[in-house]
């Protein structure tokens, strides 16, 4: 709506989508390769990355207001605690037998 | 009086809100807590996902190369461009380009039913191949641990499956964007649905990112 919408304009769309496409080529070169198990942490870093330009560039999360920040942080927050407790108590459970 | 609801009717601004600023903010910021619980949603399955992949990588690696990497890398390739064709719509219909917005709207349906076309071309191979474990079907594993690896084609059709639903109900509601604009809506102020629909279309996009490598990717070829 306002005039920074409007200058990160098209051409910024192509470029984020260039980029995109390009992750997209580089992990499924990386998958060609045995990486044993860094395999899994390649795909899973590049998805990230990906992730994070549909999110800051398609979804104008960069010129969203703080409060839609925030709230795009707190999911993340939950999703990770989500990670994290779940998967310390698989990895710590064998210690107690 | 008599001419005020007309004139209220053309108004962009709803009358619970102080400015079209706040308006569009707070539209923004429901659909991102709509898209929380989405990232809950989906989270589970993928711990689920983590968890059972975690007793048995070796044949979760075994499985995942039974999927075909072609038409999977196929579709995150349509996917990416029917995000940027979403992205482009936003943009003209916040410049009240309407036969643009017509055209990016339409494109960006076509490319999700060309991924849906896609999934059900997959889902019909494994079907063929004995690797469908659903409703009885006989599941057809020659390698060790056949167990483990209908554990994986359960997660494979139950992420997909779910991800699919949210692709069609993304195209019911680009249909009727699209019916609006051609009526001449959504275009300037009036925009900000095409904006919030346009979030709810990346999530599922970012939905695949993951689903793909986690699916196609995590055993070398």
């Amino acid at each position: 709506m306002n005039m920074s919408h409007k200058s990160s304009g098209i051409a910024g769309f192509f470029i984020v989508f260039a980029a995109l496409l390009l992750l997209l080529g580089l992990t499924v070169e990386a998958a060609r390769h045995d990486l044993g198990r860094w395999n899994f942490v390649v795909a899973t870093l590049i998805a990230a990355v990906k992730a994070l330009l549909i999110t800051l560039y398609f979804m104008h999360v960069r010129h969203s207001a703080r409060l839609t920040k925030l709230v795009v942080a707190a999911g993340l927050v939950w999703l990770a605690m989500m990670f994290t407790f779940s998967l310390a108590d698989y990895w710590s459970r064998g210690w107690l037998s | 009086m008599s001419d005020e609801p007309a004139s209220l009717a053309a108004s962009p601004l709803a009358h619970q809100f102080d400015d079209l600023q706040q308006q569009r903010e707070a539209g923004e910021m429901g659909m991102w807590l709509f898209l929380s619980t989405e990232i809950m949603f989906f989270g589970g399955m993928f711990l689920a996902y983590t968890i059972y992949r975690m007793r048995d990588e070796a044949t979760f690696a075994a499985a995942s190369r039974e999927l075909d990497l072609v038409w999977g890398a196929v579709n995150t390739a349509v996917l990416l461009c029917s995000s940027l064709t979403m992205a482009l719509a936003v943009h003209a219909a916040q410049l009240s380009q309407r036969r643009l917005l017509v055209s990016l709207l339409a494109a960006t349906i076509v490319l999700g039913s060309v991924f849906l076309g896609i999934k059900g071309l997959e889902y019909h191979h494994k079907y063929e191949k004995g690797l469908m474990p659903l409703a009885g079907l006989a599941f057809e594993w020659n390698g060790p641990s056949p167990g483990h690896a209908e554990q994986f084609f359960d997660l494979y059709f139950l992420l997909t499956g779910v991800h699919a639903l949210h692709m069609l109900i993304g195209v019911a509601v680009l249909l009727v964007l699209l019916v609006k604009a051609g009526r001449g809506g959504l275009l300037g102020e009036f925009a900000t649905p095409v904006h919030i629909s346009g979030l709810y279309w990346h999530f599922v996009d970012i939905v695949w990112v993951f689903l793909f490598p986690f699916l196609y990717l995590i055993g070398a070829r």
